[in-house]
C-alpha cells in the first residue's frame, strides 16, 4: 500500500511539473501588433536594423528581425512558404534568382492595390527608375520594391596603377594588359581578380558575354553555345588562368573582396554595392587606395550589367499584410534611402542620387560609373528564368573549366552540354519552346 | 487479483515503458525515411508548371543514368576510405601511446580530445583560411620546409585530400577512445603468456593485441564510416562541393538537389540511395565482425 502511494505521488508530481513547462512555453499573450522581417545580410538590413526603434515608436508595431546568407535565406523561405503556414510577413527578395519561382508558386502579396490605395503621395513610386520597377514586375504584378540597384564596377589600387603609370582599362584589351603588368606572384598581388565559384561566376561572367556581343537566352533558347559566348568564356577563363590568385575556382565575393582588401589584388571587378568592404579603414588595409571605373568595353561595345539585386516584399501568407506594408514603406522612404546611401548602399531611388548633399559625400568614381553605366546597363546579370540556381550550375561548370584550362579546353563541347541543359529547364517551367 | 478483467499494468509494463521511445523513433526515424520514398515515386518539383504526378520508379532509373550521381557516389567512397583509413590507423596508434603510463598523459588526452568537441562549421572555417592559397598558414607552412605551394581547395586533385585531413584531425580522437576502452578490457593474461614464451614487442603487436582488439575496430570503422559517408558540414561550408563537382559527395549532391533546385523527387530517389548506401555498409562491417569474431 505506501509503495502504491508513493508511486502515485510521483506521476502526480510529474504531471504537475509537466503541466507548468507547458504552460510557461505558451507565453503572454501580446497586445501589440507584430511583424516579422526576414533579411539576408546585407548593407540594406545593416542599414535599417539600428533604425527600427524608430519605426517601432513612430506607428506602435513590433519588428523581430531575422537574417541570413543569401542563399539559406533562399532555402529557409522557400521552405517555410511551401509548408503553406508561414508567418513571415516581410521578406528581403532577389527578383532575378527567385522572383520567376516565387511569383509561380503564389508567394509574394502583389503590391499594385497597396501602391494605389494605402500609400501617401508622397512616398512617390515614380521616384524610382522605370527600368527598376518593370525588374519587380512580372505579368502586370508588382511583387516588390526594389531596395538596390548594382552595376557591373572596376575597383583597382591607384597606388599600383600610378607607380606603373596606367590608366584605369577602357576596353578588353587594355584590362588584359594592365593585369599583365600588374601581376606580380612574388610580391603575392595578382594582376586581377573575379569570381571563379562555379554558380557565383556567372553574374560577373555577364558583362565580358555581353562585352563580345553574346547572350543567356534568346526567344527561349540558351545562346550560351554561340561563338560569342565560347570567346567570352575563353577570354574569362585565359584571364584569371594567367593574372589571377591561385584557388580562384573556389572565389565568390567575399573571398575576392577579402584578398582586394588584404592587399593581395591590383584590380577586382564585381557588383559595385560592395565597395563597402574595401574602403571601410576597419576592414582593408588598402581603403585609401580604392579607385572606381565603368567596366571595360568589349568588341561588341561597353555593357555592364546594371540590375535591380535586393526587393522587399509583403509575404501572401502573412497575417498582417497592412503592417507589413507600413514597414516597407518607411523602410524605402526619402529619409532612410538617403541614409542607406550616404553609408554605401547603392539604392534605387532618383531622388536620393540627385540630392546634393549625398553626391558630395558619395566615394569618387562611385557617382559617375553609375551615371555612366545607367543608359548602356544590360537589367540582367544571369538567364532570366525560374530554374536559375540550376541553370547557373551549368554555366558555371563551363566558367571553371575555362579558367583551369586557360581557355583552351573543349570549350565548344561543354558549352553545348550546358545549353542544352538549360533549354530544358525552361521546358520544364513553360519558359523556352521546343 | 492477477485475472481482472481490465488491463493489467504489472503484466504489461514491458510494453507501457518503452512505448514513449517507440513513439518517437516511428515519428522521427520511419515515418520521414518511408515519406522520403514516397516522394522519391512522385516528380515533385517547385520550379516547373507541371503539377506533381507518381511517375514510379521513373526518378531512380534517371538518377542511374546521371553522371553526377556516379561521380558523387565515387567522391563519397573515396573520401571515406581514405579518412577512415587513416583515422583507424591513427587512432589505434594514439590508443597504445595512451594506453601506456607517461607523465602528463592527462594532459595530452585532454588535448587530443579538443577536436572532437569544436562545432563543424566553426572548424571548416578556421580550415578554409588555413588553406588559402594566397594568405593562409599552410602554404606559408610549405614555404618553410622548401615544398612547393598546393592549391588545397581549389585544386581537383587535392580537394578530397583536403577534406579529409580535416576529417581526420577532428575524428581520430574518437577512434582512439573507442580503441583505448577496447584496450582496458582485455585480460592481461594472453601478454603475460606472450612475455613468457619470449615475444618482443612488435610481435606482442601483431599477434596478440590487434587481434583482440579486432571486434573493437570493426566497431569504430562502423560507427566513424557512418558519419563520414554522410559528411555535410565540413564540406559545404569549405567547398559547397566544388571547384566545379570534384569535392560534390552524395550528401552535397542531394542538398543541391533538393534547397538548391527544389526537384524534391530526385533529390528523395537521390537520398534513399545514400541510405541504402549507408545500411549496406554497416552490415556488410558487422557480418565481417561476426565472421573473423575470436
Amino acid at each position: 500500500m505506501a509503495k502504491a502511494n508513493g508511486r502515485r505521488s510521483i506521476c502526480i508530481l510529474l504531471a504537475f511539473i509537466f503541466t507548468l513547462a507547458i504552460m510557461t512555453g505558451l507565453g503572454p499573450v501580446s497586445a501589440a501588433e507584430t511583424i516579422r522581417f526576414v533579411a539576408a545580410n546585407h548593407p540594406f538590413h545593416d542599414v535599417i536594423r539600428p533604425l527600427i526603434p524608430e519605426f517601432e515608436k513612430e506607428t506602435g508595431i513590433r519588428v523581430i528581425v531575422e537574417n541570413y546568407e543569401e542563399n539559406q535565406l533562399n532555402q529557409k523561405l522557400t521552405v517555410e512558404f511551401t509548408s503553406g503556414l508561414s508567418t513571415v510577413d516581410v521578406f528581403m527578395t532577389r527578383p532575378l534568382q527567385e522572383g520567376r519561382l516565387f511569383f509561380k508558386n503564389n508567394w509574394y502579396e502583389s503590391l499594385n492595390s497597396y501602391l494605389d490605395a494605402q500609400t501617401p503621395a508622397v512616398w512617390n513610386w515614380d521616384d524610382f527608375p522605370e527600368s527598376t520597377k518593370q525588374a519587380v514586375t512580372i505579368d502586370g504584378q508588382i511583387y516588390a520594391v526594389p531596395i538596390a540597384t548594382e552595376w557591373h564596377t572596376l575597383f583597382y589600387r591607384k597606388d599600383l596603377f600610378a607607380e606603373a603609370n596606367l590608366q584605369p582599362p577602357t576596353t578588353f584589351d587594355e584590362l588584359v594588359a594592365a593585369a599583365e603588368k600588374l601581376h606580380n606572384p612574388d610580391a603575392g598581388i595578382c594582376g586581377i581578380v573575379l569570381r571563379g565559384q562555379r554558380g557565383a561566376a556567372v553574374t560577373q561572367f555577364s558583362s565580358c558575354l555581353y562585352g563580345f556581343g553574346g547572350d543567356f537566352i534568346q526567344d527561349g533558347k540558351c545562346m550560351i553555345d554561340s561563338p560569342e559566348a565560347i570567346e567570352a568564356f575563353k577570354f574569362y577563363g585565359k584571364l584569371l588562368h594567367a593574372y589571377g590568385p591561385p584557388g580562384v575556382t573556389n572565389m565568390s565575393w567575399p573571398q575576392a573582396q577579402a584578398l582586394f582588401a588584404s592587399g593581395n589584388a591590383a584590380m577586382w571587378a564585381d557588383a559595385s554595392v560592395l565597395i563597402a568592404g574595401i574602403i571601410d579603414p576597419d576592414k582593408s588595409v588598402v581603403a585609401d587606395e580604392v579607385g572606381v571605373a565603368v567596366f571595360p568595353a568589349g568588341p561588341a561595345g561597353r555593357r555592364p550589367y546594371m540590375v535591380v539585386p535586393w526587393g522587399i516584399s509583403v509575404g501572401a501568407q502573412s497575417q498582417n499584410k497592412a503592417a507589413a506594408w507600413e514597414f516597407i514603406l518607411w523602410a524605402t522612404n526619402h529619409v532612410n534611402s538617403k541614409k542607406a546611401l550616404l553609408s554605401g548602399l547603392t539604392v534605387a531611388r532618383n531622388s536620393t542620387w540627385e540630392d546634393r548633399e549625398v553626391v558630395s559625400e558619395l566615394y569618387p568614381g562611385l557617382g559617375e560609373s553609375s551615371i555612366e553605366s545607367g543608359p548602356v546597363g544590360v537589367p540582367y546579370d544571369r538567364p532570366v528564368m525560374t530554374a536559375v540556381t540550376e541553370a547557373r550550375d551549368a554555366i558555371g561548370e563551363v566558367i571553371v573549366h575555362a579558367i583551369e584550362t586557360g581557355g583552351t579546353g573543349d570549350i565548344e563541347r561543354m558549352a553545348r552540354e550546358a545549353a542544352r541543359k538549360v533549354d530544358r529547364l525552361l521546358v520544364q517551367a513553360g519558359e523556352g519552346r521546343e | 487479483m492477477n485475472r481482472s478483467k481490465g488491463i493489467n499494468i504489472e503484466r504489461n509494463i514491458k510494453w507501457i515503458f518503452p512505448l514513449p521511445t517507440v513513439l518517437f523513433i516511428f515519428l522521427m526515424m520511419i515515418f520521414p525515411i518511408c515519406y522520403t520514398f514516397y516522394i522519391s515515386l512522385t516528380d515533385w518539383n517547385i520550379a516547373s508548371i507541371i503539377g506533381t504526378s507518381f511517375i514510379g520508379l521513373d526518378n531512380y532509373i534517371d538518377l542511374f543514368q546521371e553522371p553526377r550521381f556516379y561521380n558523387a557516389l565515387a567522391l563519397t567512397l573515396y573520401f571515406t576510405f581514405l579518412a577512415v583509413g587513416v583515422e583507424v590507423v591513427l587512432g589505434v596508434v594514439m590508443a597504445l601511446i595512451l594506453n601506456q603510463d607517461f607523465r602528463g598523459k592527462n594532459v595530452v588526452k585532454f588535448l587530443l580530445l579538443l577536436p572532437m568537441v569544436a562545432t563543424p562549421v566553426a572548424i571548416g572555417l578556421a580550415w578554409t583560411l588555413f588553406y588559402e592559397p594566397t594568405i593562409g598558414l599552410a602554404n606559408y607552412a610549405l614555404k618553410i620546409l622548401g615544398v612547393p605551394a598546393s592549391e588545397w581547395l581549389a585544386s581537383r586533385t587535392m580537394v578530397i585530400p583536403s577534406l579529409a585531413l580535416v576529417d581526420i584531425w577532428q575524428w581520430t580522437p574518437m577512434i582512439a577512445l573507442i580503441v583505448l576502452a577496447g584496450l582496458a578490457s582485455l585480460s592481461t593474461e594472453a601478454f603475460e603468456s606472450a612475455v613468457v614464451d619470449g615475444a618482443n614487442w612488435l610481435q606482442i603487436l601483431r599477434y596478440v593485441t590487434l587481434p583482440l582488439l579486432r571486434p573493437t575496430i570493426l566497431i569504430a570503422v562502423v560507427l566513424r564510416s557512418i558519419e563520414a559517408l554522410k559528411t555535410f558540414d565540413i564540406i559545404y561550408v569549405m567547398t559547397a562541393g566544388g571547384p566545379g563537382y570534384a569535392s560534390e559527395t552524395l550528401n552535397i549532391y542531394c542538398y543541391h538537389l533538393s534547397f538548391g533546385y527544389f526537384r524534391f523527387g530526385a533529390a528523395s530517389s537521390a537520398l534513399i540511395a545514400l541510405f541504402a548506401l549507408v545500411l549496406g555498409f554497416s552490415l556488410l562491417v558487422l557480418w565481417l565482425r561476426r565472421r573473423y569474431e575470436v
